[in-house]
């Protein structure tokens, strides 16, 4: 009987070297991030890559924490993603000339709606919440390409651009300056994940944990179950709400095409990729499919393809995802 | 004072009638046992308790308060935790994840989404007494779902504990267990009962476990209650010997 000392002992070794290890994870993630507009260039990047990389990154983050840690699959997550872009491009068109209000407004268009939309899907489960999901998005992507005298219809939404940061004794020209604009981004990311984090961490990020888990179990401990999916799934909606007013800011359109349902299966895909067990995967996820989209788009029009391999491939020989394969198989 | 007051509660499901009429009353810091054939509707009539799912006709009161329509997360809130025949627990998290999420929902934290250094502090004291009390201490941090089988059936039970029931309803404790660990369950079943004065009702095949903890005992057959009675009385019944002890003989 002496050797559930030994083991637990060598488990606590362990868990030191394993969280001193994932503090060392986290500093190179974020130099990484902050160095991004340096490092790139040389490697034959260019700074619009890294800020798509970080908008993109955010929202497949935004459909992990329903899927990697709630265990909910939504397939309609671009439509608060567009519905976050179009309520930028209005709030920039029609209310006033600010950066931040514009962001502001898209990401309460996106919450909002996916906190009503949300009450009406809980109670569905697996395949059937997905399909319902899709077929929330897919109505908000037909408004969107039909209401055009408001939307801009197939066009998109046209007419705004980001706006200098105004501090009063001085600007910042996130414009025209695009390493600026870079780390105006990367400063809105870090809020948004750094939120998402302390959530996960928390007693009510712990039940969403617990509902992935074992559903049954969550509820005979106390967890009203369809109650705290609508939470979650809310909290991803304004996330990616956030997620989709920054990226028509770095576009200064809107497009209808960011609310269709194959946008939806591109944040899974970026999510599925790069390991939806891990917090960091979906980024990694991302920066892969930008990356690749951005080199192969040039060279093939069927660039989608070999992305479609790559996940193929992926899911066969790394089932946990890039980042799962690299990383312990516990988070926190 | 009763605990659960059952008043001839039913469940069907199409044309098979799972519980029948079946009435219960345990009072506190009683230890009833439920026993009865396999398909008798033991597990069935836990379900309706603890709010799995309604029943079909029927009343269930707990602590004076009438939850016969009560979703299942809110009776656990008033106390009523379980544990399940087939064993529930959260396979990828720690002994320790395990029993701290009752421990925070029993604490009122399960929608917050922080946690303050003295609530961690408290919340972290109350899962290491419960992993203390199940015996699990030393494996705290081991994921759940690699440890022996009778280790999770006590992780189960710790689970429960953590959100410091006043009713505690064990569905076959001691479920595919050896002799060692049946003694194991059985020591901590009785622990709980008699030093920390739970109110239990187990549902339990093994006679041996039975006889011995049980102050009373409600045998169910076929969806009915058969009988109910100490465990002298339940020992010299004469149906309860035809329909379920000679059975088992
Ligand atoms: N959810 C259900 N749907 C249909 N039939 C069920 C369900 N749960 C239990 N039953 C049936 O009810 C009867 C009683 O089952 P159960 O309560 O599990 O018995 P016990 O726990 O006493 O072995 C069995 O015939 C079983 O098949
Ligand atoms: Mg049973």
């Amino acid at each position: 009987m002496s050797e559930p000392v030994k083991t637990s002992l060598s488990l606590k070794h362990l868990r030191a070297l394993g969280s001193q290890y994932r503090g060392i994870a986290l500093v190179a993630i974020w130099a990484v991030l902050l160095l991004a507009p340096y490092w790139m260039p040389p490697l034959g990047g260019y700074t619009a890559l890294g800020t798509r990389v970080l908008v993109l990154g955010l929202a497949a983050m935004s459909v992990n924490f329903l899927l990697g840690f709630t265990g909910v699959l939504s397939f309609g997550h671009a439509a608060y993603f567009g519905l976050g872009a179009y309520g930028a491009g209005f709030a920039l068109k029609f209310l006033a000339p600010s950066t931040p209000l514009s962001i502001l407004c898209g990401m309460l268009l996106g919450g909002v709606i996916g906190a009503v939309l949300g009450a009406l899907i809980v109670r569905r489960r697996g395949v059937y919440f997905a399909m319902v999901t899709i077929a929330f998005g897919q109505v908000f992507y037909y408004i969107a390409f039909q209401w055009s005298s408001v939307t801009g219809g197939d066009d998109g939404l046209r007419g705004f651009s980001r706006q200098p940061l105004d501090f009063g004794l001085f600007t910042i020209d996130i414009l025209s300056n695009s390493n600026a604009f870079y780390y105006f981004v990367l400063f809105c990311f870090a809020i948004a994940v750094g939120v998402m984090g302390f959530i996960l961490r928390s007693p009510l990020g712990r039940t969403m944990i617990a509902i992935r888990e074992n559903e049954r179990r969550a509820r005979f401990l106390g967890i009203p179950v369809e109650r705290h999916i609508w939470i979650a799934f809310t909290l991803s909606c304004f996330f990616i709400g956030f997620a989709g007013a920054l990226y028509a800011l770095v576009n200064n359109f809107a497009d209808p095409r960011g609310l269709h349902y194959s946008q939806s299966g591109d944040f899974v895909m970026m999510a599925v990729m790069g390991g939806m067990r891990t917090f960091w995967g979906p980024l990694l996820g991302a920066a892969v499919f930008v990356v690749l989209q951005d080199y192969l788009s040039s060279v093939t029009i069927n660039w989608m393809s070999f992305v479609g391999l790559l996940f193929v491939l992926v899911v066969l020989f790394f089932p946990r995802g890039l980042l799962g394969f690299i990383g312990t198989k516990r988070e926190q | 004072m009763s605990v659960l007051d059952i008043q001839r509660v039913s469940k069907r499901f199409g044309s098979l009638i799972a519980v029948q009429d079946v009435s219960l009353n345990v009072q506190k810091g009683e230890l009833r046992a439920i026993i009865g054939p396999n398909g008798a509707g033991k597990t069935t009539f836990f379900n309706l308790i603890s709010g799995f799912f309604a029943p079909t006709a029927g009343t269930i009161a707990f602590d004076g308060r009438d939850i016969t329509s009560m979703p299942a997360s809110q009776r656990v809130t008033l106390g009523m935790a379980r544990t399940f025949q087939i064993t529930e627990i959260f396979p990828e998290l720690s002994v320790f994840e395990n029993v701290r999420i009752g421990a925070e929902v029993a604490a009122g934290f399960r929608l917050r989404p922080w946690i303050s250094r003295a609530e961690k502090t408290e919340v972290d004291r109350r899962v290491t007494d419960t992993l203390k009390l199940t015996g699990l201490e030393s494996k705290a941090d081991r994921r759940v779902g690699e440890l022996a089988h009778g280790d999770q059936r006590a992780a189960e039970i710790a689970m429960a504990l953590a959100l410091q029931p006043h009713l505690l309803l064990l569905d076959e404790p001691t479920a595919g267990m050896g002799d060692e660990e049946t003694y194991a369950i059985t020591q901590l079943v009785r622990r709980l009962h008699r030093d920390s004065n739970f109110t239990i009702v187990l549902i339990e095949h093994d006679m041996r476990v039975v006889f011995h903890l049980a102050d009373r005992i409600t045998v169910l057959d076929q969806g009915k209650l058969l009988a109910e009675g100490t465990p002298a009385e339940i020992a010299a019944n004469d149906a309860v010997q035809a329909a379920y002890l000679g059975k088992a003989a």
